[in-house]
């Protein structure tokens, strides 16, 4: 499986709903190199989970533009693709068959779709349940099979939208591990929207702080830790208290008035 | 966890398959025995009803009714070729009605189950419609069609198409929306969402509705076709009464409830075959 990064260029970017007074978002401007793994986190109501979906081109921005390389996102692509909260697997299809849907939509030949199936299967660990109805799977490997379902389209960049937040820590902790470790192995983009500070360590290469109304990304952080990394590693404990200092800080941030004169 | 997924994996799938084999052994030999039971206990009320009746000397001629003359009769019949050609007959037209029903039910269903505004005028019309017997719209199809064959088809029609509508709507309002929201972020075209999601997650109720429209349609046809036409189950009882042969008369009902309960069976089937639903 080849993969490669993005250099993910947000400029600009607003979004205001017509039923609200307050943009959700004002002129937010990011840069993400290719290959990074950044997580923006942020309270409820930041705007932070609309940012992601506007990344993936399921919503669309009120003002401003999102670039990949130069291209600009106008709607959903394989090449970037989002998993959500929940795994939303197809019930009527094994696990084989939920992996390979995206690749069955773009028409690739029975013979390709089966060996990138089974090669993502055997990226997440799921060789042994290949054929197994999805409904018989616990939540933490329905979770990694919609990761499968990502990875097999080779997007240069996965977003990810809370998505361990229905699982148990245990479950939780090694699939934000194993995503991180296939990213980098695949050199693929993850954009992670949480409001959980371990996450964002263990997961992220930076972390963005939105807050504010409208949102605004007040702090960034560099999570400049080495892999694998483990939650009670000292080091990762003591940023975990900075990012944490950083978004409480965040917590109180007013947006600066700005003057026309 | 790859090496303790993989040992879970085995034990598992190990286990399951030995276990499986045998549950599924002892339940098909328990099917089969309450199959053979109920089928005897039913030709046993037959033959006791008819024995009771008979013991008056004045209901004597209800002996034609009895198993054994029916099972006698049977021979004859099918030497005739009475039984095949109202099976090819009866079949055609109940094939014809049913794929009307299905061509125009599954798609109003969708539609239906998925526009509100269309499901909130129709609503009441289609229940409307739905209450109204079959049979009654007999006068008005000899009228309208040039045909018997084409009114008996339509009578099939429009009491095989409610149930396929409704169960169709059924199954398009439990279709969770994040199928698309998935499918679209895949990269799927409107025609995948009909073919590959809407279809096979509705696919279940579609079928379960046409059981109950072939249910509908195999009762309907035997009436319709008492009149006018000279073909058919309907025709060949109505036939039998009239010249008297009541065992061969039996044997036309004992063919249609055969005949009826295997294409039940075959709806049963294809609704397992359809069914991803998990208790």
């Amino acid at each position: 499986m080849s993969v490669r990064g993005t250099e993910i260029r947000i400029e600009g970017l607003s979004q205001k709903y017509p039923t609200r007074k307050q943009p959700t978002f004002n002129r937010v401007d990011l840069v993400s190199p290719p290959g990074e793994a950044l997580a923006i986190i942020g309270r409820s109501g930041c705007g932070k989970s609309t940012l992601l979906h506007i990344l993936a081109g399921i919503t669309k921005g009120t003002e401003g533009r999102i670039l990949l390389n130069g291209t600009e996102v106008t709607g959903p692509s394989p090449r970037w693709v989002m998993m959500f909260q929940a795994p939303h697997l197809y019930p009527w299809m094994t696990v084989t068959e939920n992996v390979g849907v995206g690749l069955t939509f773009a028409r690739w030949g029975k013979k390709e779709i089966a060996e990138r199936v089974a090669e993502a299967i055997r990226l997440v660990e799921l060789q042994d349940f290949a054929q197994a109805n999805v409904q018989d799977l616990s939540g933490g490997q329905q979770q990694r099979v919609a990761l499968a379902r990502s990875l097999v389209m080779e997007p240069e960049m996965l977003l990810l939208d809370e998505p361990f937040s229905a699982l148990d820590a245990f479950t939780r902790a090694a699939l934000q591990k194993d995503v991180r470790a296939i990213s980098k192995r695949l050199g693929f983009n993850i954009v992670i929207v949480t409001h959980d500070i371990d996450e964002a360590v263990i997961m992220a290469d930076r972390a963005v702080i939105m807050a504010g109304s409208p949102g605004d990304i007040v702090h960034e952080m560099d999570v400049d830790l080495p892999d694998p990394r483990d939650r009670t590693d000292p080091e990762v404990q003591k940023l975990r208290a900075k990012l944490m200092a950083t978004f409480q800080e965040a917590a109180n941030y007013k947006k600066p008035e700005v003057s026309l004169a | 966890m790859s090496e303790n997924t993989a040992t879970a994996g085995n034990m598992m799938s190990a286990g399951v398959s030995g276990n499986s084999l045998s549950r599924a052994l002892k339940s098909t030999a328990h099917s089969s025995t309450q199959f053979f039971v109920g089928l005897f206990a039913l030709l046993f009320i037959w033959w006791a009803g008819i024995y009771i009746v008979t013991l008056n000397p004045d209901l004597a001629n209800f002996n034609d009714f009895s198993p054994a003359e029916t099972f006698k009769a049977y021979p004859e019949v099918w030497e005739a070729g009475i039984i095949q050609a109202a099976m090819s007959s009866s079949g055609a037209r109940l094939g014809w009605g049913l794929g009307l029903a299905i061509a125009i039910g599954v798609p109003i269903g969708i539609i239906f189950g998925r526009v509100q505004w269309f499901s909130n005028l129709f609503n009441v019309p289609f229940q409307f419609m739905r209450m109204i017997s079959p049979l009654s719209w007999e006068p008005i199809a000899v009228v309208v069609f040039t045909g018997w064959e084409e009114a008996i088809i339509f009578l099939i029609a429009i009491a095989a198409v409610w149930p396929i509508v409704f169960s169709t709507a059924a199954g398009l309002a439990k279709v969770d929306p994040n199928w698309f929201k998935v499918a679209r972020n895949l990269g799927a075209k409107p025609w995948h969402m009909v073919t590959r999601i809407i279809i096979p997650a509705i696919m279940f109720d579609v079928v379960t509705g046409i059981r109950l429209a072939l249910g509908v349609a195999w009762i309907v046809i035997i009436p319709a076709e008492f009149l006018g036409v000279t073909s058919g189950f309907g025709y060949a009882i109505q036939d039998a009464r009239e010249s008297l042969e009541y065992s061969q008369l039996m044997a036309y009902v004992v063919t249609i409830g055969a005949v009826g309960y295997v294409l039940d069976t075959i709806c049963v089937l294809l609704i397992k075959r359809y069914s991803w639903h998990r208790g």
